[in-house]
């Protein structure tokens, strides 16, 4: 699936804006995340922000099994009811859900449904900066996340991302969030520590971009470090709480989750965590590919609520899963759909309080084949910085501050 | 700037990575005849032709192949899409004509196209020999055969875009990536185009596209403003006609010939004039590289894993195709491990570029590879480091990689190194300085 997958060049690519982020990445080890174990305030919740990149289909994971307009526009791609998992009388999961399914039963599940924006943008990279940036307007340089790590004195480490490069929404004006590796390294042999970690020293009136690629030996130094303490500590931890072994064939998604389970679980100072799944955008005969993707996110989220259920930390988490738009009501001829508007969004914890939330999709009353959107995006995110982060939605969101009545505990 | 800076400079981005020899003879001819040579008519030392494939083996199969021939057929492909693999590597290195080579390389990140998709070793290289016939000359002569070209429409689902339903990914990108830039169409324009580019199928056994009027929506159209009953080329035509398109091809060629930085409004007025009054992509490049702003742009591109393993090759003296199999496998694998094969980009939007490429993961893989690279040296590479002085030998890894000068920083590792010379190459292929250009 990856090689649809447009995800990494939002910053990279150049074919936006976001090529000039008001702040670079600071690459951090784990260690140094680690470094802050315990130090989290006792009350502090945390909120993990999952990606997925590529204009997730709406409608085929939330589904309106019960509207006939629903089958109707998109035959071949349309759920029948007798595969949904049911929510309610009208609206179900799709089938590839069955973890989220339980958690909705369980009240630990909110469904936002009809999120966008206004003159919503069918562009992949311009739509996801908008959602990064929450400036749906005119998307600049700061990220939401990244404008509230500016007012709380702009450690990276209480912002950090699992993913290749630094999401635009963990970028701020004067600060940014921590860009840690997941990858295992291992140096090889030739070459001595001391002789990589000289060339990784900043050399004086070095070009911005050389120095960075000395920058990169430097970390891979510690790097080096990093793998050998992050295994200790995995097997430590296993060893103390007993926990079940990985079943093996892990998934991006979840080796993210896993660090991130780690790290809370160590009481480390980070609130605000950004993880990431790829592959959203299929086009055509896209039902069993768009499935699959679902169930790589219902296993990964659910094993990680489940984990974070045990611990008092871990009950203090808030997940939210969301998309840069969703995808045109009307299957196109090639059993696929194309970029579309409003799309749901998960909020998954114990700080939550389950249920569907936002009004159900009028598939009646399209705007030029698009669902309107009935919430918008921000007053999600005003609810999240207000009730998880403690912080003013206003001043992060250029003066919004609606947010969604007793979603969040 | 010292005339051999000037020349090097130019030499960097006008090729895969000078050798010392390309850059003394430049010196030599001065920067005018240099840019003129550079740009100038094809050399004859094109290096390996394109491989003569004719057909995917597994499109050619018969309908009632058995598994054992769908198998036997399966291995084939893959051991096309590795041969074409090797050989547009081995032309990198060999080719004379730099610039052409670097160019075609460019359209490929361009009209981002993945052999992932498209299956088929046969449909990439005929979408590669369209970069090498159309890719210099008329911008609108090369659009019109790309959107008939097979392995773009069915990359995009062209060949599912028909009148009753619409799929609109190829006329989506088409504006967004291949020659508008967003903000410069809305989506009416999207939908609209994706009706003028109804009618396509693809043949893939062929390597043909195939006009359906049945599926061809004949109708009016309103696209950016003018209302027509316009087919694939008559869409064409409005979007090339529209000011925003050559200002974002200069864009685009500056961004990866010139600086990651965007360039000044006057440099990109300079560029377009340039363009829109000559033929083709020449006028633009003579253009980027007499501009004042190319001159002060060193540093401010990162090498591309591609052009960073070409480049080496060139000044190293290693000929991809005369390294043995396990050798060719192990600088792909290499290649894969940076994220960049060719014929095979990420997505639609091109290869990443800049910091992107400089991770502490990209680092360690270079070493891997500089490793090897530094091992297969020949002989004659290894002597003339050899034959240096110890204390010179930094001195001459800098003319050999036509690095300006190393910092000292850099230059003390390599004095520490100076002993073991291939060491010392693969350190020289690792560092800073070598990274960027």
């Amino acid at each position: 699936m990856d090689f649809l997958t447009r995800r990494k060049f939002l910053i990279a690519s150049g074919v936006t804006g976001a090529g000039a982020l008001a702040v670079g990445a600071t690459w951090y080890p784990l260690k140094e995340i680690m470094g802050t174990a315990g130090e989290i305030p006792p009350q502090a919740r945390t909120l993990v922000i999952v990606t997925l990149y590529g204009g997730n289909d709406g409608l085929n994971t939330v589904i309106p099994y019960a509207d006939a307009a629903y089958h109707k526009a998109r035959p071949e791609l349309a759920y029948k009811d007798s595969e949904v998992l049911k929510l309610d009388g009208t609206t179900g999961l799709n089938p590839a859900l069955k973890g989220f399914h339980r958690l909705f039963g369980e009240k630990k599940l909110a469904i936002v449904r009809g999120v966008g924006y206004p003159e919503a943008d069918r562009s992949h990279f311009r739509s996801m900066d908008i959602w990064h940036t929450a400036e749906p307007k005119n998307p600049g340089h700061t990220g939401w996340i990244g404008r509230w790590l500016d007012t709380v004195g702009g450690d990276p480490r209480l912002a950090i991302s699992f993913e290749p490069v630094l999401p635009p929404l963990l970028a701020g004006e004067k600060s940014a969030g921590a860009v840690v590796g997941s990858n295992g390294l291992r140096l090889p042999r030739t070459f001595a520590v001391p002789t990589l970690a000289a060339l990784g020293k900043p050399a004086e009136g070095e070009a911005p971009l050389q120095a960075r690629a000395a920058s990169c030996f430097a970390d891979l130094v510690s790097v080096d470090e990093l793998i050998k303490e992050a295994k200790e500590y995995a097997e430590e931890m296993s060893n103390e709480q007993g926990r079940g072994t990985g079943t093996g064939g892990q998934t991006a998604l979840d080796a993210q989750l896993n660090l991130v389970a780690q790290c809370i679980e160590a009481k480390v100072a980070t609130r605000v965590f950004s993880v990431s799944l790829g592959g959203f955008d299929t086009h055509a005969d896209e039902k069993q590919p768009h499935q699959a993707l679902l169930g790589i996110l219902d296993r990964g989220v659910t094993a990680f609520l489940d984990r974070m259920s045990k611990t008092e930390q871990g009950r203090k988490v808030v997940v939210a899963v969301y998309s840069e738009f969703g995808r045109r009501v009307k299957a196109n001829a090639s059993d696929g759909t194309d970029h579309g508007t409003a799309s749901d969004v998960f909020l998954v914890g114990q700080g939550v309080r389950g249920g569907l939330y936002g009004e159900p999709p009028n598939l009646s009353k399209l705007d030029s084949g698009d669902l309107k959107y009935t919430t918008d995006f921000r007053n999600i995110y005003a609810s999240l910085l207000d009730r998880l982060l403690d912080a003013d939605p206003a001043q992060m969101l250029g003066g919004w501050s609606k947010t969604i009545d007793r979603m969040l505990k | 700037m010292a005339e051999r800076e000037k020349v090097a400079h130019l030499l960097r981005r006008a090729t895969f990575g000078p050798t010392a020899e390309e850059v003394d003879a430049a010196e030599r001819d001065g920067w005018e005849a240099t840019l003129s040579r550079v740009l100038g008519a094809s050399d004859p030392k094109l290096g390996p032709p394109v491989p003569a494939i004719t057909a995917d083996p597994y499109d050619a199969l018969p309908r009632e192949a058995t598994a054992a021939q769908r198998d036997a057929a399966r291995k084939a492909r893959r051991d096309q899409i590795q041969m074409i693999n090797e050989w547009w590597l081995d032309r990198m290195v060999a080719a004379g004509s730099q610039l052409e080579e670097k160019i075609v390389f460019f359209w490929h990140g361009h009209w981002a196209t993945s052999i992932e998709k498209v299956d088929s070793a046969h449909l990439m290289l005929l979408q590669h020999n369209t970069f090498r016939q159309y890719g210099q000359g008329d911008f609108s002569h090369f659009v019109k055969a790309m959107v008939r070209d097979p392995a773009l429409v069915l990359w995009l689902d062209g060949q599912r875009n028909t009148r009753r339903a619409p799929n609109e990914n190829l006329a989506r990108e088409l504006m967004e990536l291949f020659t508008l830039g967003i903000g410069n169409y809305t989506e009416d324009d999207v939908k609209a185009g994706a009706r003028a580019l109804t009618g396509w199928t693809v043949d893939r056994a062929a390597g043909k596209v195939k006009f359906d009027p049945t599926r061809y929506d004949p109708g009016d159209k309103t696209i950016l403003g003018r209302t027509g009953k316009f087919d694939a080329d008559g869409f064409v035509d409005v979007l090339l006609e529209r000011p925003a398109s050559p200002r974002f091809i200069a864009r685009r060629i500056w961004y990866r010939f010139a600086s990651g930085e965007s360039m000044s409004e006057a440099t990109l007025h300079r560029l377009v004039t340039a363009y829109s009054t000559g033929k083709g992509l020449t006028t633009l490049m003579n253009a980027m590289f007499t501009d004042p702003a190319f001159a002060s742009s060193r540093g401010q591109l990162v090498k591309q894993p591609i052009e960073w393993a070409v480049g080496a090759m060139r000044q190293l003296r290693i000929r991809p195709s005369t390294l043995a199999e396990n050798d060719r496998k192990a600088v792909l694998g290499y290649l894969n491990g940076l994220q960049q094969t060719l014929f095979r980009p990420p997505s639609v939007g091109g290869w990443p570029s800049g910091v992107t490429w400089l991770t502490s993961h990209t680092s360690q893989v270079r070493l891997r590879a500089a490793e090897l690279l530094a091992a297969k040296a020949p002989g004659a590479t290894i002597a003339m480091l050899n034959d240096a002085p110890q204390q010179g030998r930094a001195d001459a890894l800098a003319r050999m990689l036509v690095v300006d000068a190393w910092t000292p920083r850099t230059r003390a590792v390599l004095d520490a190194a100076a002993k073991d010379v291939r060491k010392l190459l693969a350190l020289g292929l690792v560092s800073p300085e070598y990274s960027v250009q």
